[in-house]
């Protein structure tokens, strides 16, 4: 995403690095002195913008994240010595992987903020700090969905006995409530342990048995979608009762989220 | 626990932010800081008597019960155990809340020593719990049984808690850190039961886990051997407490004597990184001048960058406690100077 040049930065080409992009509105218009903050959800649109602006333009997690997955199902592969995998055993593997994969993400969340002073930055700017925790949560919800775009497909044509196509509409619902867990609580992980000195250790360390009720929700509602023999069009009631476990836990964890993360971002 | 301000322990927890203090100040903190063991004795002697009483009741009054026979009296210790661990994990979650909102350092540290003890208690009662299901199930270890794998669950969350506390240097931020982690944690203990519980079937119907539909002189067992425990963990707590205040008490008295290391185990290595330097290294030059010049010619080559004097307060550290916080400080500052 290359700015398009400016009248104002064609005069002053030196300092076109070091200076922040002035929008054309500011050009147009003397800048007011007294403005009102941004409320909450243009912090976190801005930050957002932010997080997938680095992402597409460093390419560091999802890229990694994603062929990370795709080995794994190889080594899976290996390792259980089976060519297709159906049922709880494939539920696992998916879910493992998922995790796993996931975890790279969380662990480098927040480390070029940590590196580079975004925090500094954020904690100068008089916005909400809940905004950085929805923000990221949001940048990683888009990763895992892209890390899922391609980690699915690719476990449906490795390891999958069934055919994915009938499965998917079903799994969508899992994954996505799954996916809101996973990010709530590793945007909340990986705050904590990028302070830390061994954060790369801590970070999976903390979130793996933090999401162990995740991965029994996930496993254990995909499972039922993953076998052979499927009757088609019926809902099995636990099947249900996973997904509002899910769900319930994926809001409490968001609250909870929202209630302390305040308090990682203080200095 | 006495409701007194200890105007020392607050400074001494950070001793390279707070300034230096008169020695009058300081002296009146050890006066109040001297209190601090009080009402131990009696604590001590009622655990005493609650667990000599249960352990009575559990060995000779409770009735061996007919299917699992004498082994079965191992309930009396794992569940009360269990209990007051689960209940230690949820009250340092409490505590770090009270320490959120009121950004008193104590409760930071209350919530540290509540957390710590249940950790010791928890292996007791992973432990206990292993003995018992490998005499009536068979197994030393059980993943049916829902209760025994959130337990486990809890166990490695808990586990990281430590590890976590003592990988952050800045010691406000180490408080600040790990209330988050405690809450956090505290918030899952009953979740995380919760999912567990619904993705078992029952192996036992939870006839041991409630004393409801016990019989009476099992019940009253139960409930003798839950306070004797609870009596315990109440002692253990006060006593890692006040050692801990007490060794923060001999840390500030080792400062106001001049002992350049008393302080340094815990800022050794703030300086490895460039930014958290900047803060810790100003005031420790306004607060040790006195020290580095008269230690500067006694310093010998071998001893790199603390006073000979420094290095025998490190080491009569050593049996003064056997927690795990000092293990690690202590390693540390061996490890790294």
């Amino acid at each position: 995403m290359s700015a398009t040049p400016t009248p104002s930065r064609a005069l002053a080409p030196l300092t076109r690095e070091a200076s922040p992009p002035t929008t054309p509105a500011g050009q147009t218009a003397p800048p007011r002195i007294s403005r009102r903050p941004p409320g909450i959800w243009a912090t976190v649109g801005a930050l957002l913008r932010k997080e997938l602006l680095v992402e597409l333009r460093t390419l560091e997690s999802v890229p990694g994240m994603s062929l990370f997955a795709v080995t794994t199902f190889v080594v899976f592969h290996f390792a259980l010595n089976q060519n297709t995998v159906s049922g709880d055993e494939a539920a696992g593997i998916l879910w493992v992987t998922l995790l796993f994969a996931a975890m790279l993400g969380i662990n480098r969340l927040f480390v070029a903020d940590q590196d580079q002073g975004g925090f500094d930055a954020f904690l100068l700017a008089p916005v909400d700090r809940s905004a950085m925790l929805l923000a990221k949560a949001l940048a990683l919800l888009a990763y895992l969905a892209v890390l899922e775009l391609i980690a699915v497909p690719a476990f449906g044509l490795l390891l999958l006995a069934p055919p994915l196509h009938q499965t998917l509409p079903d799994l969508l619902l899992v994954l996505v409530l799954a996916d809101v867990g996973i990010a709530a609580i590793g945007t909340l992980v990986a705050a904590l342990a990028v302070q830390t000195r061994a954060r790369d250790l801590l970070g999976p360390l903390l979130a793996l048995p933090l999401l162990v009720p995740v991965v029994i929700g996930a496993a254990r509602a995909s499972s039922p979608l993953l076998v052979l023999t499927r009757a088609g069009g019926h809902v099995d009631p636990s099947q249900v009762r996973w997904l509002a476990t899910l769900a319930l836990y994926d809001l409490v964890f968001g609250l909870i989220a929202y209630a302390v993360f305040d308090f990682l971002l203080e200095d | 626990m006495s409701s007194r301000t200890f105007p020392l322990e607050k400074r001494s927890e950070n001793p390279e932010i707070s300034p230096q203090g008169s020695l009058k100040r300081e002296l009146r903190g050890f006066r109040t800081d001297a209190e601090h063991g009080r009402g131990l004795r009696a604590l001590s002697i009622a655990t005493v008597a609650a667990m000599a009483s249960a352990l009575a009741l559990i060995f000779f009054y409770a009735p061996i019960e007919a299917e699992e026979g004498f082994l079965q009296k191992i309930f009396y210790l794992h569940v009360p155990l269990a209990i007051i661990t689960l209940c230690g994990f949820v009250i340092g979650g409490i505590l770090a809340i009270v320490h959120l909102r009121t950004r008193d350092r104590r409760w930071d540290l209350r919530s540290y020593v509540a957390i710590h003890m249940s950790l010791i208690f928890g292996v007791g009662t992973l432990i206990t719990g292993s003995i018992w299901a490998r005499g009536s199930w068979g197994h030393w270890w059980v993943w049916s049984e829902p209760t025994l794998v959130s337990f486990l669950i809890v166990m490695l969350l808990y586990a990281t808690y430590q590890p976590l506390r003592f990988a952050i240097e800045d010691p406000e931020r180490q408080a600040r850190y790990a209330s988050v982690f405690a809450i956090v944690a505290g918030a899952f203990v009953p979740l995380n039961f919760l999912a567990v519980r619904l993705s078992t079937e029952y192996l036992h119907p939870r006839v041991l886990g409630s004393s409801s539909n016990l019989p009476a002189p099992m019940a009253f067992t139960f409930l003798v051997s839950l306070v004797a425990m609870t009596l315990l963990y109440a002692t253990l707590y006060s006593y890692e407490l006040t050692a801990k205040r007490t060794r923060m008490l001999l840390k500030a008295r080792s400062r106001i004597l001049g002992f350049q290391g008393a302080s340094t185990p815990r800022t050794g290595r703030a300086g490895s990184s460039p930014e958290r330097a900047v803060p810790a290294a100003a005031p420790r030059e306004v607060a040790t001048p006195i020290t580095t010049s008269a230690s500067a010619p006694l310093r010998l080559p071998c001893s790199r960058r603390r006073s000979p004097v420094a290095r025998t307060t490190a080491t009569w550290r050593l049996p003064t406690s056997c927690s795990s916080r000092s293990f690690w400080s202590m390693w540390r500052s061996w490890r790294f100077g």
